[in-house]
């Protein structure tokens, strides 16, 4: 039903829909760890994005063997592998930093941070 | 000889990525640090054999395990990218040595060996950008150098860095993110990586909306990278608290890195549909750079924090990068390209002599400067040459940029952005004279009247910076030869 209304289209809408979700976490949460997921919910948008955009309907793995002739492309699966691992140092790291602005600031609110930082001018 | 000629292209990127775990094997602050510098020299003696290569034998194109592009990840190494490949190794061969007083002023002891790595991280991903040829592999090298930028920006010892760096870490996330939607789109238009391949594909796709909003996202991403205007929240905090050594690394390399990148895109990556004329966003582009070479100048006259203030100045004089650029004729693409090489040179020896600053008197903030100029005369007087310089006096790098922008705007007939430009420079006379004065005619306060100068370790490394600031401000020819041979190469892909 829902593929029908957007033929060949429904992943893409949903790539968008995560996209604008992980940003709008990003630019209106103020808890500094939601903001991280969000972070993190944009980047999965566009793995979804390149994973889609390479799979063929019917398509198979890239093997040469017989009976194979539709297959999907290889390449943007390999990118997002290296573009995952991109994304889980980008997490591990923004989350190592709000440990230490809990740890320093007592606070992992973003307002509350920007509170402290006003007092320390 | 041979093999060193054969390979010179990737060994500037493979020796500090593999020396950079060496410094955690070690654990040592010291060892690491000698280490560090090492290869920083290492690699600045590969990079002057890497530009002579190329200035003899032309664009290097270096083939990754030796598979061919556009199927396998090659690299580019044309004369542009080659200085740019220069600055990055120079600045890291001037301010490692300079680091190792000003880092253990600042950072922890246990923290040394860490900062020595990401910042031999960031020199391999700094470079990498420069001489990469794929346009995929250039969102991984961007990544390894912003990733050692958010850490080395965190070791800053006020607890505002960690702030400054997670905001930038959101921000630059999200640039990157952007370039690689980008990137998505052009693939499913083209089925390539590869730049010089993308730049063939692309003409016959040019009017479609997926490439008109590839573009935009990689123009975004990007200028989330590089601090245009308005994109440039993320950077004022991050220089300001990060450790002294670290500002001056980065103040002089990263922003241009992206500047370099986004020209690649621009004009050789879309060189034959030359998205400036045929979108019609060259005005747009030119008003955002003047815009921000106007805040960035103004918004620097109110501070009180020096380092904030030429944080600012960063903000403005990126905006004549990208000033050069839009503008769109060889003398004004040569000035951008000449900038990128000479804002490094003052921007690198402001930051080390405030560096200096920070080391004796612990602040850098405008009203504990005062008396500096008996207190410090050294570091003083090389905050005002690096001052000149940012004005864009005469006999200074500043100067020489500011001429081929001057000459390239009126060549078009632009007599108001050549007016602007010089409007712009008289509000750096404002923030710079502000400084000048605190330091020279103001008394120091009372109990800190004695000369006490900042150690030679610091001011040597400062000085053979600015001495390179006004040297090329003097004799111009080779900076000049070369951008204005790349920017007519650059320009003539695009007509």
């Amino acid at each position: 039903m829902i593929e029908y209304a957007f033929p060949g289209l429904l992943n893409y809408w949903i790539v968008f829909l995560l996209m604008m979700i992980g940003l709008y976490i990003v630019i209106a949460h103020e808890n500094l760890i939601k903001k991280i997921v969000g972070l993190n919910v944009f980047q999965v948008s566009v793995f979804v994005f390149y994973i889609s955009m390479a799979k063929i309907k019917g398509g198979t793995a890239p093997i040469l063997a017989d009976g194979i002739e539709v297959y999907s492309n290889p390449l943007p699966h390999v990118l997002i592998l290296t573009a995952i691992v991109v994304g889980v140092a980008t997490t591990a790291l923004g989350l190592a930093l709000v440990v230490r602005i809990q740890e320093s600031f007592g606070t992992i609110e973003d307002d509350e941070v920007r509170e402290k930082e006003e007092q320390d001018k | 000889m041979t093999f060193l000629a054969e390979h010179i292209a990737v060994l500037v990127v493979i020796v500090p990525l593999m020396a950079a775990p060496l410094c955690v094997v070690m654990r040592c602050g010291v060892a690491s640090w000698g280490w560090a510098t090492l290869v920083a020299v290492g690699n600045f003696f590969l990079s002057i054999v890497l530009i002579q290569h190329v200035m003899t034998n032309g664009t290097i194109v270096y083939d990754l395990g030796g598979w061919e592009g556009p199927w396998g990840i090659v690299y580019r190494v044309d004369e542009v990218g080659a200085l740019v490949v220069l600055i990055i190794s120079a600045i890291a061969a001037i301010v490692l040595p300079y680091a190792k007083e000003s880092i253990e002023r600042e950072i922890p002891k246990e923290r040394h060996y860490l900062a020595y790595c990401m910042m031999l991280l960031c020199i391999a991903g700094l470079i990498g950008m420069a001489v990469t040829g794929d346009a995929f592999n250039l969102f991984v090298f961007l990544e390894v150098s912003s990733l050692a930028t958010y850490v080395l920006i965190a070791l800053g010892s006020d607890r505002r860095a960690l702030t400054a760096a997670l905001r930038y870490l959101i921000l630059g996330t999200l640039g990157a993110t952007f370039y690689v939607i980008g990137l998505g789109m052009l693939y499913m238009m083209t089925g390539s990586l590869n730049m010089t391949d993308l730049a063939s594909l692309l003409p016959a796709v040019q009017n479609t909306g997926t490439v008109h909003v590839a573009l935009a996202f990689i123009v975004v991403g990007f200028g989330l990278k590089l601090a245009l205007f308005p994109l440039h929240v993320w950077l004022p905090n991050a220089y300001t608290f990060a450790p002294s050594a670290v500002t001056a690394f980065l103040a002089a390399t990263a922003t241009k890195v992206a500047v370099y990148a986004l020209i690649r895109l621009i004009f050789t990556v879309f060189g034959d549909v030359d998205p400036l004329e045929s979108y019609g966003v060259r005005p747009a582009v030119m008003v955002l750079a003047i815009a921000g070479m106007f805040a960035g100048s103004l918004i620097a006259i109110y501070q009180s924090n020096v380092k904030r203030l030429l944080a600012y100045s960063s903000v403005a004089q990126v905006g004549y990068m990208i000033l050069g650029i839009s503008i769109g004729n060889a003398p004004a693409m040569a000035g951008g390209i000449i900038h990128m090489f000479n804002h490094a040179l003052m921007k690198g020896s402001l930051f080390m002599a405030l560096g200096c600053v920070f080391y004796v008197i612990g602040s850098v903030k405008l009203e504990d400067m005062a008396g500096l100029g008996k207190r410090m005369p050294l570091t003083a007087a090389a905050i005002v040459g690096g001052g000149f310089s940012l004005i864009g006096v005469p006999l200074t790098v500043g100067f020489i940029s500011k001429f081929y922008l001057v000459q390239g705007a009126l060549t078009e007939g632009m007599w108001p952005v050549a007016l602007l430009i010089m409007l712009s420079s008289l509000l750096a006379v404002i923030y710079v004279w502000r400084v000048v004065e605190v330091m020279y005619f103001r008394s120091p306060a009372i109990g800190c009247e004695e000369r006490s100068e900042a150690p030679m370790s610091l001011l040597v490394p400062t000085y053979v910076l600015l001495g390179a600031a006004f040297w090329f401000g003097i004799d111009a020819t080779f900076t000049g030869d070369i951008a204005m041979s790349a920017a007519q190469t650059l320009l003539g892909g695009s007509k």
